[in-house]
This record gives C-alpha cells, sequence and structure tokens, in this order.
C-alpha cells in the first residue's frame, strides 16, 4: 500500500475512474457493498484493483457488540478479502447489530473491563478468520457512559497491544468525538497508539448544538474536510511520517475532481512531512 | 457481568421505539434527547436513503416528500436483519401495496416490485448462457421434457397495469408523456445475463411459461400453461428468445414416468 492520498470508491465515479486512471494513492470500498452475489460492482471492482492498491472498510461486523460475531458475515468479509486481496483491511470500535436487528450506523460503547474482554475477543476471532492484521478505527461519538472506566485513546492502546491489531485513525472522528466528550485533541493524539497506526482517514463534519447548547459535531462525510481536521492530521503526520491517508466523502457525493483536489491536499501535507525530515520523496507512484 | 448487553439492549429499543428512554449522556452524566437524536437519525435516515436510491421511479410517482414518509414508515417497521445493505426493502413493495394513504394507485406496487427485481437482478450471482448448440442433440420428441435452468437474475413481475411503462418513463430524465392506466396489462421480465440490467414488458403468454420453467418445470407444461393465457402462443419463438437473450444457462431433460400416447414434434 503506498503511503499516499487515497480515496473511497463510489459507485457514480466508477466509469470515470477506469476511463480518465487518475493518479490517486489508493481506492477504498466498504466491504459489505461488495458482498452482492454477482454483477456490476465485482466487474468495477475487479477492474479497478487490477491498476490501484485497495483497502477493505467493513461496517457491518459489530465488534463492539456483547454477543458473539456473525459467523456468516465474518466469512463473508473472509471472501471479500480473499477475492480483492487488498494491502489493508479496517472495523471500527463501535456496534451496529443487536437482537437480529442491524442499525446501519456505528454505535458507542462504555470503556470497561467487560468492553475490552469483548473488543479483544473479536478482534483475536477476525484476525485468526482472516490470516491477517485487521486496524481497528477511532469511533465518533456523541455520548458518553458514566460506567466507562478507560479513557477512549488508552482503551484503544490497550486493545492493540492485546490483540497485535493495527489501528485506523481517523482525525475527522478525533475531532468530532474531543469537540462533543470537551477532550482536549492534542491530548487524545498524546495518548494515542501511534506507532501502531497503518492508515489515517479524513473526512467532512457537521456542526450542531446538544440540548445545553455546546458544540455538536456530526459526522456526516457530507463536505469538504474541515480546517481543524487538517491542522491535527498535518501534527500527526509531523510526528509519524507518511501512511496511507484516506478521503472518505459518502454522502451529498461530489464530482471526481472535487475529491481529487482533496486527496491532493492531503498528499502535500504528506510531501511537507517528508520535506521537515528530510526523508526521500515517496509520492511518485 | 452482562452490563454491556443491557445497555445495548436498551439503546437498540430506544433506536426502535421514540417512546423509550434514550441511552448515554452529554459530558457533564446528564441524559441528552438530542445526543441521541443523533443516532435515532442517522438510523431512519440512512434507511430511507437506501430505498430512495432503489425506487427512483417510485419516488418520481409519489413525490420526495410523500416517498421520506412512506420509507419512514417502513423503517420503522421493518429494520435491517443483515449488515449487507445492498438488498435492504425486500417487503417494501408489498407495503405499498398496503399502505393506506396509496390505496387508491395501486399500480404503484407493480412500479415498485419492477424496481425490487431490477436490485435484486443488479445483485444477482453471474452465470454464463447455454449455447444453443448445446440443444442440438435433442431429439425433436423428446423437447417437451427439458428443464432450463434461467439465469439467476431473472423476475417476472405481473401486473395488470402498464406496469413497465410506468416504470420506464418515470426512470428517464425526460418529461414523461401521459399513460393511460387502462391502455393495456403489462407482465415485466427484469434479468441482467450480462453487464445491464434489462427490463421488457413481456406478451401475456410469456409471464406463466417463464414462472412455470423458474420452478423446474418442463418446456411441455410451461407452454401448457402459456397456451391457457393465449391461443395463440409460439412455444418455439419463446425457446429462441429465450437463448438468444442469454436468459438459459443450463438445459435438462426429465425423465417421463410414463410413455407418452403418441410422439410429437413439439419445436424443430
Amino acid at each position: 500500500m503506498p503511503a499516499r492520498a487515497g480515496v473511497g470508491l463510489k459507485p457514480a465515479h466508477y466509469r470515470e475512474v477506469l476511463e480518465a486512471r487518475p493518479d490517486v494513492g489508493f481506492f477504498e470500498v466498504h466491504a459489505e457493498n461488495y458482498m452482492g452475489a454477482g454483477g456490476p460492482p465485482h466487474r468495477y471492482l475487479a477492474q479497478i484493483r487490477s491498476s490501484y492498491a485497495l483497502s477493505v472498510h467493513s461496517v457491518g461486523l459489530s465488534i463492539g457488540a456483547a454477543r458473539p460475531l456473525d459467523a456468516a458475515h465474518l466469512r463473508r468479509l473472509a471472501g471479500v478479502v480473499r477475492r480483492y486481496q487488498p494491502a489493508l483491511v479496517s472495523e471500527h470500535l463501535a456496534w451496529s447489530s443487536h437482537g437480529g436487528a442491524f442499525f446501519n450506523d456505528l454505535l458507542p460503547v462504555p470503556y470497561h473491563a467487560e468492553t475490552l474482554a469483548w473488543v479483544c475477543g473479536h478482534m483475536h476471532q477476525v484476525q485468526e478468520t482472516l490470516g491477517r492484521e485487521l486496524l481497528l478505527e477511532n469511533p465518533a461519538t456523541y455520548v458518553a457512559f458514566g460506567e466507562s472506566t478507560w479513557s477512549e485513546p488508552d482503551f484503544i492502546a490497550e486493545v492493540a497491544r492485546r490483540t497485535g491489531c493495527g489501528l485506523l485513525l481517523d482525525v475527522n472522528n478525533v475531532i468530532v468525538a474531543c469537540t462533543n466528550q470537551q477532550w482536549q485533541p492534542s491530548r487524545y493524539i498524546d495518548a494515542f497508539p501511534l506507532h501502531a497506526v497503518r492508515q489515517l482517514h479524513l473526512a467532512g463534519h457537521a456542526a450542531d448544538a446538544d440540548a445545553s447548547g455546546r458544540p455538536l459535531l456530526i459526522d456526516t462525510h457530507d463536505r469538504p474536510v474541515s480546517q481543524a481536521v487538517w491542522d491535527l492530521y498535518a501534527r500527526v503526520i509531523a510526528r509519524i511520517g507518511r501512511r496511507p491517508t484516506l478521503i472518505e466523502w459518502d454522502q451529498q457525493l461530489p464530482s471526481w475532481q472535487t475529491l481529487q483536489h482533496e486527496a491532493q491536499q492531503a498528499e502535500s501535507i504528506l510531501n511537507a512531512a517528508d520535506a521537515a525530515q528530510g526523508a526521500p520523496h515517496a509520492a511518485a507512484r | 457481568m452482562r452490563q454491556l448487553d443491557e445497555m445495548q439492549r436498551a439503546f437498540a429499543r430506544a433506536l426502535l421505539d421514540p417512546r423509550e428512554a434514550p441511552v448515554g449522556d452529554d459530558p457533564a452524566g446528564r441524559p441528552d434527547p438530542i445526543r441521541f437524536a443523533v443516532y435515532r437519525n442517522n438510523f431512519a435516515v440512512s434507511l430511507i436513503e437506501t430505498l430512495e436510491a432503489g425506487y427512483p421511479a417510485l419516488r418520481r410517482l409519489v413525490g420526495e416528500a410523500f416517498f421520506r414518509a412512506c420509507a419512514g414508515h417502513y423503517a420503522a417497521q421493518a429494520p435491517p436483519r443483515s449488515p449487507i445493505m445492498l438488498l435492504y426493502g425486500d417487503r417494501f413493495a408489498d407495503f405499498v401495496t398496503r399502505f393506506e394513504p396509496l390505496a387508491d394507485y395501486p399500480y404503484l406496487a407493480d412500479v415498485a416490485r419492477i424496481e425490487r427485481a431490477w436490485l435484486e437482478a443488479y445483485h444477482a450471482a453471474e452465470a454464463e448462457p447455454l449455447a444453443p448448440a448445446a440443444l442440438a442433440r435433442v431429439a425433436a420428441h423428446r423437447v417437451g421434457d427439458l428443464c432450463f435452468t434461467l439465469h439467476p437474475s431473472v423476475r417476472i413481475v405481473h401486473s395488470i397495469y402498464p406496469a413497465v411503462s410506468l416504470w420506464r418513463v418515470n426512470v428517464s430524465r425526460e418529461v414523461p408523456a401521459p399513460i393511460r392506466l387502462d391502455s393495456g396489462a403489462e407482465d415485466a421480465l427484469i434479468a441482467r445475463p450480462d453487464a445491464e440490467v434489462q427490463v421488457h414488458a413481456v406478451p401475456p403468454d410469456a409471464a406463466p411459461f417463464l414462472d412455470v420453467l423458474s420452478q423446474g418445470g418442463t418446456l411441455a407444461e410451461a407452454a401448457a400453461e402459456a397456451a391457457s393465457a393465449s391461443a395463440s402462443f409460439d412455444l418455439c419463438a419463446h425457446i429462441a428468445a429465450l437463448l438468444k437473450s442469454g436468459l438459459v444457462t443450463a438445459a435438462r431433460l426429465r425423465r417421463r414416468r410414463t410413455r407418452p400416447p403418441k410422439r410429437q414434434s413439439v419445436c424443430r
């Protein structure tokens, strides 16, 4: 996986990507969108995969659920991974299923010993089934739980330590969670196990307010990356060096040019970090 | 220690039922309905948007606001049972049939059935079409005993309305031409033998013919069913059309239990 900027692959851009072959570092797809038996999504992804590096982002495993994983779903994920041979595979520190219902969202967990046991057990099971490292992504959250006994970055560090998993640092989620929970983003990053970060995500968010008038950011993926996220991203990259970085834009989809412009902005930050560290310029493909 | 499961049960209940108390606190440790509403909204809106993407013709026919309300009602009573959202909404067309405010527009459910079939065909498994030459060795008097395996994407939608025309003008970007609802019944054949989903209005004898074949019946059984729909049913033409459009992926002869009274040549 080149340590460059990549873009989330959307069906609306399949043809344009295949015709124009834009210079982006990689594409990322949601695993669940390629779990259909056949059809155009597989045809396009197979063609695009033959020319680009790929990361597979799962949104349906429900890693944070206090119930056994859906074995059939895990097998399907293994099938997608076998078929498309991505460089990276990731999931969220969240839950999304309960009692047979799927909520199509990434729901929050309290950070305590019981959650830790469930999450680590599930991470072990997924990594064993896939036979490879799974990256765990930090969540965007809107509520807190009084029963939490760990801070979020310490909890994630402990999961990484116990399971050997890699991490996906979503910088937008850091800004969203820190604003909503009234944490300091710089302290969050200081506590985060940056050595295990294999990939970063960048996305746009919307601003709202809670019932008491506190700022409440919503992780919408429907607009450009905010300046606060770019600034924090630049500080993280200056510390850890180049890492594959994804522009996530899932709603109110813009033109391909707008997406590529966001990716170029991320690349310029990656390149600036190289220059600061005197490292060889790794942007050329 | 079942604290986590209990929290998730309460959270799930509150997502599904707005009368249930929200779960989780603000940074000061107090409940905050606006914060929990973000999760409720994400859940509901994502399901509505999934349906919007799958039913463009229905959306245009009933209007954006009405569609969102209708989809919201469906989503509230039919949350997804699978993390694969590609095929969410398998009972939406039936819901439209029963949706009281649409009781005076019974053709809408047929348009919804075509759109559902389109989605299923789009994601259906791939399969190689059977080369017509593969049937060359079948003796003429045994043709009636052939069972066809239809392409996995094949769907048939019956309608007493011009449902295919209604669907077609409403997925086109152009201003729709008026369609008379009494202009004739249209059964739809939806399939994706290769890259693109195709939707065809088929003659009245084709749908019963295809129904029998897709249920594993023989050509003779399918022809008998079709003939009861139309006296002029032409089996050979239907077989040729099916093979030509790549919708047959395998054929096998069903063994006869008893000898037919006399040899008959079904198709040449």
